[in-house]
């Protein structure tokens, strides 16, 4: 199908990007998402505001030990930076396991935040992580943390008038190693369910996806690891309070793999 | 609104909407219709052309935002008369049947082969998935991929 009709801006900078956004207005970014959306008529925004344009949103950097990430980054781009990979693994082992080629070429790492699809694989990672979510509007600027961001099924605390800028991911401990798995019928496909995770000694990140309504972090599993436990007992903890039996068994098993991976 | 795209080195210009989907702007108002539109919704590949030598998905993309930028389609992929390697490969292999999907593999393979000249058979069946395929099945794709691969790589 086609979208409905709808007036188009492409503004150049934040500030002239940030006084278009309201509730009648859709952020286009990679457009990963919001097109299918479109083309299937699930989305009838008045308004798209395609923020391609506004540069000041592609950046990946070290800063201050942290990684910033602009919203606008390509998954692409995540994935080739040799950064990324030697300092922050676990981002680059998920963003791998994002679509296909041909949709992290497009597809963003905000724009993956925002859609806080609850099998997504980058918003697990970054919970995993510990990552901050900047927001600016025209009044002003937040930040906020993972468990304030993600509120439900494609649904964030991001508000009408707000832009996601950046993904701010703080320095691991030393030591820590990383570890992602995911279960889909084809690699590429959307997963069933999985698991990232950050393990270091004294220190655990652990997060599901598709594992309820927002991606999980396993907080009673993060205590367990952190006081020495093995990884079997942490996984079966991370997965305790997923409903159905099967997804339980799954995320179960993912978790243990991707606990597994981040020890060895 | 009046955009102007470079489609295999030839300026393409055009009145769209901005509801025009960039695979519907490349096979009707360009004419080149060897890009396939299947889903529309980036799942079947079909539609897959380059953007400065990234596989995209055309039909998630506006083409109003493809205004200035260089595409590469299908009918870029070959000489004057002569088939690219992959092309060559997919017909020696029997890699096609209807050939709907082709174009949308074509491009999406030439740009992992060039990003990857090393990459070994595990890793080409992965770079497949983003592809369907509903008739021929895919044992001869991934043959006619490996040969090209190979060809490409001594080149």
């Amino acid at each position: 199908m086609k979208p409905v009709p709808f007036d188009y801006r492409a503004p150049a900078s934040l500030d002239e990007a940030l006084p278009l956004l309201g509730l009648d207005s859709a952020v286009l970014a990679g457009g990963q998402s919001l097109v299918p959306l479109l083309n299937l008529r699930l989305a009838r925004p008045e308004l798209v505001v395609d923020v391609n344009a506004v540069a000041e949103l592609d950046y990946i950097r070290a800063d201050d030990g942290s990684l910033r990430i602009g919203a606008l980054t390509r998954q692409v781009v995540l994935e080739r930076s040799e950064l990324v990979e030697r300092q922050w693994p676990l981002l680059h082992k998920a963003v791998g396991f994002v679509g296909h080629p041909q949709i992290r070429s497009r597809g963003t790492v905000g724009g993956s935040a925002v859609h806080a699809d609850p099998a997504a694989e980058l918003p697990a990672a970054l919970i995993a992580l510990g990552a901050r979510f900047h927001l600016r509007s025209s009044d002003g600027a937040r930040a906020l943390e993972a468990s304030e961001f993600f509120l439900g099924p494609l649904y964030t605390a991001r508000q009408p008038d707000e832009l996601l800028v950046e993904v701010e991911v703080p320095a691991q401990p030393e030591g820590a190693g990383s570890g992602f798995a995911e279960h889909a019928r084809t690699h590429g496909d959307f997963a069933t369910a999985g698991a990232a995770a950050v393990v270091a000694p004294g220190h655990a990140g652990i997060a599901l996806l598709g594992a309820g309504p927002v991606p999980l972090r396993a907080e009673a599993a993060e205590r367990a690891l952190s006081a020495g436990a093995a990884p079997d007992e942490a996984a079966a903890l991370a997965a305790q309070d997923v409903e159905d039996e099967h997804r339980r068994a799954l995320c179960t098993e993912l978790a243990r793999r991707a606990i597994e991976e981040a020890v060895a | 609104m009046r955009i102007s795209v470079d489609i295999n080195g030839q300026a393409y210009e055009g009145d769209v909407e901005p509801r025009t989907l960039l695979s519907d702007f490349i096979r009707h108002t360009a004419g080149l219709t060897g890009t396939k539109v299947g889903c529309e919704q980036g799942v079947c590949g079909a539609c897959t052309v380059q953007l400065d030598g990234e596989a995209v998905r055309s039909c998630l993309m506006l083409a109003v935002q493809a205004n200035g930028r260089a595409l590469r389609t299908v009918e870029g992929l070959s000489g004057e008369g002569d088939l690219h390697p992959l092309q060559r490969a997919f017909h020696e292999a029997h890699a096609l049947q209807c050939g709907f999907c082709t174009p949308g593999f074509l491009m999406s393979m030439e740009a992992f082969i060039r990003e990857h000249p090393d990459a070994g058979v595990a890793e080409l069946r992965e770079a497949l998935a983003g592809n369907l395929c509903r008739c021929t099945g895919y044992l001869g794709i991934i043959e006619a991929v490996g040969h090209a691969a190979h060809e490409m790589r001594e080149a």
